[in-house]
């Protein structure tokens, strides 16, 4: 197969790669050491492999890397580390939302999506907002209460509360 | 891992339609991938030559035109929650991408690809038919408007043929008048395939009488189907419960499911006879 040469913008960092046509954005990004982003289902149904393409969190084993050619992308890795943790990242530790941890980049992905567009989500909205996002150690009432503790420190701070 | 495949990147509608004559065979437009990948990945599907329409600005937006809501072929599902004229000329489509897969699958999902996908199951097809939508089918040599309903061939068969390439959706504004539902039952909330659903759009005259029923079923036949019947009986009379009641059985009859693992064939003729008579309910106002 014929490759072509991908600009990817991820975390701020630009990457120029050569890949065949055959290579999802998830396994480009995994082979790239962005391990935070999470090989599931591969169907489009656990969200373990969300990040934000230009913007908005989808499902990166369901994008060809040629389509992601020139964009923007934002893994859970891109939002803060463990020396200077997101917002998000900082009330999922708080709240106890992580088990075994495999789905929370996704879920800290889609929550980052939910909270740009809407800083006060209602219990309803922030169930819908996850619900591309499987926790098979069903720890949702914890990821529900992290994603509340997020809205309101992020709405404290922009408060300078 | 993906089977290997030949990608194509068009930049323009004409350059993707030249390429989809000149691959002949095994040739599929992607968009967003979130059926084509996962099929592709599965064994199901084995197209030897992809043509990536998704970014061609032609198939982009929704707009009002000529008393039509036209939808541009790669919307997404989400940019269907997004814009304000679904929300006020068809709820009936509003509430079906509402409850369509999951949020992430919603930001990728395209209408065309949804259509041209032919799902029995495919949720953005029983309110387009309850909306008397057509699709536009074009190839190098032109374009042609086609009834959604005559465009369902069976399950994943469309009158779409290899050179062609859906590219817009349309429907009449629905008169002020027009209510309509849908409603999906899945076996969860969310990120579920449709066990059955049904779309309804009713116009009722001032007389109470019904003027036009229109009434669309997903799921329960080899290609989402309209219930002829039912529509008929309703049309020109007033929507009593008692007609509402047989007109829903008509519904049911018109079905032909399949048991599969998600339900059995009895239950969805069942269910189905119990949504539309609780959506027909709903609109009787």
């Amino acid at each position: 197969m014929e490759t072509k040469v991908v600009t990817l913008h991820i975390n701020g960092r630009t990457h120029q790669i050569a890949l065949p046509p055959n290579r999802t954005l998830l396994q480009t990004l995994r082979d790239l050491g962005y391990t935070d982003v999470k090989n599931g289902c591969e169907k489009g149904d656990c969200g373990a492999c969300a990040v934000l393409l230009n913007g908005k969190p989808v499902n990166s084993c369901l994008v060809l890397a040629w389509q992601a050619d020139g964009a923007e992308i934002v893994t859970n890795g891109g939002l803060g580390d463990q020396a200077h943790p997101h917002v998000i990242q900082e009330a999922f530790a708080d709240a106890g939302a992580i088990q075994c941890g495999y789905c929370t980049p996704g879920m800290i992905v889609s929550t980052k999506a939910l909270l740009d567009r809407n800083p006060h989500p209602t219990d309803e909205e922030i169930r819908e907002a996850i619900s591309g996002n499987l926790c098979r150690c069903t720890g949702y009432v914890k990821i529900v209460e992290a994603i509340k503790l997020a809205a309101e420190r992020m709405a404290a701070a922009k408060e300078g509360r | 891992m993906l089977p290997e495949f030949e990608l194509l990147m068009p930049r323009t509608l004409s350059e993707a339609l030249e390429m989809l004559t000149q691959a002949r065979e095994g040739v599929a437009p992607i968009a967003g991938g979130t059926n084509l990948v996962v099929d592709m990945r599965g064994g199901r599907h084995r197209p030897s030559v992809l043509v990536n329409v998704a970014g061609l600005e032609e198939l982009r937006g929704i707009r009002r035109e000529n008393g039509h809501v036209v939808i541009g072929a790669t919307t997404t599902v989400a940019e269907l929650l997004e814009e304000p004229l679904i929300a006020e000329a068809a709820p009936v489509l509003w509430s079906a991408a509402r409850v369509f897969a999951n949020p992430l699958v919603r930001n990728r999902a395209t209408v065309g690809g949804n259509l041209a996908d032919a799902s029995p199951a495919a949720d953005t097809a029983p309110p387009l038919l309850v909306l008397d939508a057509e699709v536009q089918l074009t190839s190098k040599e032109g374009s042609r408007w086609v009834p959604l309903d005559e465009f369902f061939l069976g399950v994943r068969q469309t009158l779409r043929q290899p050179d062609e390439l859906l590219t817009a959706i349309r429907f009449p504004v629905p008169p002020s008048g027009a209510v309509g539902g849908f409603y999906k039952l899945g076996l969860r909330k969310a990120d579920a395939i449709s066990v059955a659903s049904v779309a309804v759009v009713v116009e009722v005259g001032e007389d109470g009488t019904c003027r036009k029923a229109r009434i669309a079923m997903g799921a329960v036949a080899p290609r989402p189907i309209r219930a002829y019947e039912a529509e008929k009986l309703l049309e020109g009379r007033v929507l009593t419960p008692e007609l509402v009641a047989e007109a829903a059985h008509l519904c049911a009859e018109a079905t032909s499911p399949i048991d599969d693992i998600r339900a059995s064939a009895a239950y969805r003729k069942h269910v189905v006879e119990v949504l539309a008579r609780r959506l027909l309910s709903e609109e009787r106002r």
